[in-house]
Order: C-alpha cells, then sequence, then structure tokens
C-alpha cells in the first residue's frame, strides 16, 4: 500500500497520455456493455422461455391463420396439461411511432399459463373477465404512457371492424407485472370473443397455439404429436419449443449475437494494441528510473509488480467508468424503449463478463512491460545512456 | 609485478582526531577479477584487484575512461558479482551472495550516487529519499523523521517538498546523497557525482561529502576524473585498464 502513492504518481507523469488511455478504454468498456445489453434483449425472449410451453404456428409463416377449432383437438391430446390461443392485432396508439404488442387472447388461460412470468391481480382479472371491451396492459406500457384502470385506449388497428371503422376502442381493467426478471410487460391484452366477433374477415380463425406439457421431457413428443394431427389438412403446423421460437424470432434481425462478438472482438484487439503499446513505451521511457529502483534494493518482483499495477489501475478505472456510463444509459434507454424492446437492462452477467475482461486487459496489456521490469538489468539500464 | 596496492594518504590535510581506525576493515577485496562475454570473446575488464578499505576511509578511484572503475564500484555496491576473487564487505562474503540475496544486501548496506537519473522525477525531495525507507518496516511516522533529519544534513530542509525539476543541478545531488544516507548504510558509493556540476557547485558538494566522512564517519568510495575532487578523499586509488597501479 505505501507504494501506492508511487504508482499514482507514475500515471499522473504524462497526464494527456494517461487520460486518453484511460478515455479510450472507457469508450470500448461503453460500447461492450452497450452491445451486449442490447444483444441480450433481443435474445431476451429465449432466456426465459419456459421449458414446457411450446407454440404452434402455420407451417408456412407466422402470419398465415390457423383454425380456431385447433385448439379442442389439441387440447385433447394426451401429454398436454393446458392450451390457449393468440392472435396478432398490429394496431398503433395515437401515432405510427406508439406501437406495441397487442393480443387478443383467452382470459381464463393466458395468464395461467404464464403463471411463471406475468401476474395480474385477481380481483382484476375477474373484472377483465366481465368488461367485453376490457383490457389488461403490462407494467412497461403503463410507465410509457402514464396510463391507469379506467382509461380508454383508442386503437389503430390492421383489422377493419365489421362497421368499417379501424379504430378499437378498449378499456383498461387491469395492470399486469413481471414474475421473473427480463420477463416482458409490454404488451395489451384483449378478448379474443370481442375481437373475433367484431371484425370484418377472418372469423374463426386465430395466430397462434400456446401449449403447457405435462412433462418437460415429453415436450419433443408432444410438439411431433400435434404436426402429425394436422398433416395433410389445408392448414399444416409447426410446432416447437418456446425457446426456438423466441430464437427463430430473435434472429429474424440477423444474428445480432455474432455481429455483437465480432465488433466486440475488433474493438478489444485494437484496445489491446493501443493500451498495450502505451504501457510498453510509458516503461521504455523510465527504464533507468526502475534501474534506481532495483539499486536501492526494491526486488525484481516488486518492480513488476509495480508495473503490472500501473496498467492494471488504468484498465481497471477506464473499464468501470465505461461499465457504469453504459449501464446509465441503458437504464435511461430501458424506460424509453419498453414497448419496442422489451427486457433491455445490462444485467449484473453483463456487468461482471465487463470487469472480467478489464482485467484481462490489464494483465495483457501489464504483461510485456512487466516481465521486462522483472528482467532489467540494472547495470546495462544504467550504462544505456 | 604486485597488483595489490597499498592506500596512499592523499595529500589533503586529514584532522589527526578523525584518524580512521587502523585495523577496522570494511571491504576487502582479494584477486578480484571481472570478465564480461562478447559474442565468443571473453573480455577481461578487471583483473586481480587486491585492496582493501578501512571503515570511515574516503576513497576516490581514478583512471582513464574504459579502465574499469564503474565495474568496480558495481563490484563493491552489489550490482554485479565478481568473475573470480574473494570479496568481503562488512565481514559477508558478497560475492558468494545470490541476485536476490544481493538487492536484500544493498538495501541495508550501501547507498548509491550516480552521475545521472538519480532521482524520480514525480516524487518531491521528501518522498525521493523515503524511497529506501519504504523497504524498512518503520512506520510512516518514523520515516518522516529519518526523511526530515537526512535532508537536513544536507542542507535541503527547506526544499523538501520541491520536485527535481524545481532543484538545480548541485541540490538533485544533495537530494540523491540524503537518499544515500537515509538508512544509514555502511557504505556509500559515488560514481562521479560532480561530473555533470559546475566548478563551484561540485566543491559544495565534494565539501558536503568530505564532511559526512569526517563528522559522520561515514565510509565513501568516489570514482571521479577530476584530480581536484580527488583532494577531498582521504586517499586515491588508480586504476588502468583494469589494474590498480601504485602512485
Ligand atoms: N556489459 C559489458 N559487456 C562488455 N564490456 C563491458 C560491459 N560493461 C563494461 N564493459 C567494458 O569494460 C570496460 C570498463 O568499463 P567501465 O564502465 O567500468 O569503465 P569506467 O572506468 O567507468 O569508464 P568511464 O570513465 O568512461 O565511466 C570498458 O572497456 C567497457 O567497454
Ligand atoms: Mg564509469
Amino acid at each position: 500500500m505505501k507504494y501506492f502513492y508511487f504508482i499514482f504518481k507514475n500515471l499522473t507523469r504524462k497526464k494527456v497520455r494517461t487520460s486518453l488511455t484511460i478515455l479510450s478504454i472507457m469508450v470500448a468498456f461503453l460500447l461492450f456493455g452497450l452491445l451486449r445489453s442490447l444483444s441480450a434483449a433481443f435474445d431476451g425472449g429465449a432466456e426465459i422461455a419456459g421449458e414446457d410451453r411450446l407454440v404452434t404456428i402455420h407451417k408456412v409463416s407466422i402470419i398465415q391463420p390457423l383454425p380456431q377449432s385447433y385448439l379442442a383437438k389439441v387440447q385433447a391430446l394426451t401429454g398436454v396439461e393446458k392450451a390457449t390461443t393468440a392472435n396478432w392485432f398490429g394496431g398503433y396508439y395515437q401515432e405510427k411511432k406508439n406501437q406495441f404488442a397487442q393480443f387478443p387472447v383467452l382470459a381464463d388461460d393466458y395468464f395461467d399459463i404464464y403463471k411463471d412470468l406475468i401476474k395480474l391481480p385477481p380481483a382484476q382479472l375477474e373484472s377483465w373477465k366481465k368488461n367485453r371491451v376490457g383490457a389488461v396492459v403490462g407494467r412497461a406500457l403503463v410507465d410509457k404512457y402514464h396510463w391507469k384502470i379506467g382509461d380508454r385506449i383508442p386503437l389503430i388497428g390492421m383489422f377493419p371492424q365489421k362497421n368499417g371503422s379501424t379504430t378499437w376502442e378498449f378499456v383498461i381493467e387491469g395492470i399486469y407485472d413481471a414474475k421473473t426478471q427480463g420477463a416482458d410487460t409490454s404488451a395489451m391484452l384483449f378478448h379474443y370473443d370481442y375481437f373475433d366477433k367484431s371484425r370484418q374477415f377472418g372469423e374463426g380463425t386465430i395466430g397462434w397455439l400456446i401449449i403447457k406439457v405435462k412433462d418437460p421431457k415429453q415436450s419433443a413428443q408432444v410438439a411431433a404429436a400435434v404436426d402429425a394431427l394436422f398433416e395433410n389438412s389445408f392448414a399444416e403446423t409447426k410446432t416447437n419449443s418456446e425457446k426456438d421460437f423466441a430464437k427463430s424470432f430473435a434472429k429474424q434481425f440477423g444474428d445480432i449475437g455474432l455481429i455483437t462478438t465480432l465488433i466486440l472482438g475488433a474493438v478489444f484487439f485494437t484496445m489491446l494494441l493501443v493500451a498495450g503499446n502505451t504501457m510498453a513505451q510509458s516503461f521504455r521511457e523510465r527504464i533507468p528510473e526502475f534501474a534506481i529502483l532495483k539499486t536501492l534494493g526494491f526486488s525484481d518482483v516488486t518492480v513488476m509488480l509495480m508495473v503490472l499495477c500501473e496498467s492494471l489501475v488504468v484498465c481497471v478505472f477506464g473499464g468501470i467508468l465505461g461499465l457504469m456510463l453504459a449501464k446509465f444509459i441503458i437504464t435511461g434507454a430501458a424506460v424509453e424503449f419498453a414497448a419496442t424492446l422489451p427486457g433491455l437492462g445490462m444485467s449484473w452477467k453483463i456487468m461482471g463478463m465487463g470487469l472480467v475482461l478489464v482485467i484481462l486487459l490489464g494483465f495483457i496489456t501489464g504483461a510485456a512491460p512487466a516481465i521486462q521490469g522483472l528482467r532489467l538489468n540494472i547495470i546495462s539500464a544504467l550504462r544505456r545512456n | 609485478m604486485s597488483n595489490s596496492a597499498t592506500l596512499e594518504k592523499s595529500a589533503k590535510e586529514v584532522p589527526a582526531s578523525n584518524e580512521v581506525l587502523a585495523n577496522d576493515v570494511l571491504v576487502s577485496l582479494t584477486n578480484i577479477s571481472k570478465t564480461y562475454k562478447k559474442g565468443k570473446e571473453l573480455v577481461p575488464v578487471l583483473t586481480d584487484i587486491n585492496v582493501k578499505i578501512q571503515r570511515g576511509d574516503f576513497v576516490a578511484l581514478m583512471g582513464p575512461s574504459g579502465s574499469g572503475k564503474t565495474t568496480l564500484l558495481n563490484l563493491l555496491g552489489g550490482l554485479d558479482n565478481p568473475s573470480a576473487g574473494e570479496l568481503i564487505i562488512a565481514g559477508q562474503r558478497i560475492d558468494k551472495f545470490s541476485s536476490s540475496q544481493l538487492t536484500k544486501w544493498r538495501a541495508q548496506n550501501v547507498g548509491f550516487i550516480f552521475q545521472f537519473y538519480n532521482l524520480m522525477p514525480v516524487l518531491s525531495a521528501e518522498k525521493n529519499v523515503e524511497l529506501p525507507l519504504l523497504l524498512t518496516n518503520l512506520t510512516s511516522k518514523e520515516r518522516k523523521a529519518h526523511v526530515a533529519a537526512a535532508l537536513d544534513l544536507v542542507g535541503l530542509a527547506d526544499r523538501a517538498k520541491h520536485y527535481p525539476s524545481e532543484l538545480s543541478g548541485g541540490q538533485e545531488q544533495r537530494v540523491a546523497i540524503a537518499r544515500a544516507l537515509v538508512s544509514d548504510p555502511n557504505l556509500l558509493l559515488c560514481d562521479e557525482p560532480t561530473g555533470d556540476l559546475d566548478r563551484a557547485t561540485a566543491d559544495e558538494i565534494l565539501a558536503l561529502m568530505q564532511e559526512l566522512n569526517q563528522e559522520q564517519q561515514k565510509t565513501i568510495v568516489m570514482v571521479t576524473h577530476d584530480p581536484r575532487a580527488a583532494d577531498h578523499a582521504r586517499h586515491t586509488l588508480h586504476l588502468d585498464k583494469g589494474k590498480l597501479i601504485q602512485e
């Protein structure tokens, strides 16, 4: 500890250079925090998706509808504990940019099937069931649009009503919250029955089926059984685990994970060169000083640790600044993008990974000068000039 | 031909009261040789050096450039090991020491003053002087007291907070001397300590060293090119082509 003052003083010798190095490391880890958080948000659905839930869609694509009658047939299969349906609504609130997920669902089953992820107070569930035009909304939406129970929310939908209007009005009867961290609370749910009876065309169709299996180990068999059931019918199905479904959904945007890894890889490689070169240069300039220290009786190992400490301090300082800034930005953005990119947040896992990388960077960039410091020979170092 | 040199009294008058004790040998070199390997060739730098230095002595080491003065001083200071011979300092065979033993030994037994690079530019005078004490078990308070005493001894008590860039060349060397003294070593080793100073400043530094020798009984070995600097010492050794020669 008594050496720390000296190490600190050495870092302040070239203030501009030290600041620039810290700044570049900070930017690198800011980028790391932002990209990793974004990529995690895209994959977020897959992370928390239940192992015991299956999603059945039309074999061609999720846009093709399935007959509503499939629900009863699926429910009758052995191995299925419960099944329910959902539709795509695709509306917006007031302005086109206010897009979020809206699903016509079956109020009796939806919260039961997703009870591990989201929760709705029972009293609100009851009043929602009683109101034909009632809707429940997630906490993220409420935070964004400052809605409250009882508010009338008009949505401009893709589907015209029988009366020709594309404006659908709903009354908020409940607000649901996440039970698990990262669970999506950015959807608006309303009654399938009301939606189905009021729309101009497409009556009696659903978007997809959500199936809860009795035993997660039987998931593959149940999925195969569902698809076999509708084989050779006019609407063949494709059933996958919710995890695979979420993954393939995220893949629509390209392989974000791979892209981030590639970008971050390039950033770190550059960082290694930049910081490593700076550390090496700063060491070279001080060779006679290290020789004097050894002359005074500082051991080879002490000198090595001093050099290593310098690079660790620079990397850890810059890195933590960058990670904190990323956390700050992501936390702010999470509120802003709650509806478009639910589950956006910088997790402790990303933070921890960042810290490990920071320390690794410190060790790698400090290694070469530290070893030179260890080996530095007093006589040749002082003779050099 | 004899390689052993008898220490002569230098021309300078030395006060009788401070006469060195006749048989208190601090440094003893017996048949010391040093060769460097240059490629496949062995380059002899020092051959068969035999000399004893008494505790409390002030020895000037002179000789032409390349004669091996620095090499000999480095051996005395445990910065390097001799290729052959016996080197005893304060009763210890330091030629037998490993490099890590030498490192520890240096911290307790020798103080160095070089011509250049002595001070850490990022540390103030007092922090520079404190450096050797960081290797001891002294508390921060004790360290401060030692540093203050050492700076006082070299007449720089009022410059404690100054950085090397704010000091003159002579003051820098005084700080270096304070640092060499602060852990109270057996031996002060100086390699051309005044080589970079003007005449008047050099004389001040030499007077300070003489004072340290006479009043604090410090044993000093000083490499110098300058006969006037050597005049401040009690004895002078001459090296030529790696051998000690008698005057
Ligand atoms: N590491 C080394 N390898 C090879 N030769 C060396 C090495 N170190 C010193 N020498 C040689 O040893 C000889 C003595 O060098 P030294 O530095 O001791 O001389 P010096 O008397 O101090 O000279 P100066 O007055 O110029 O400082 C020189 O010829 C030098 O070239
Ligand atoms: Mg020399």
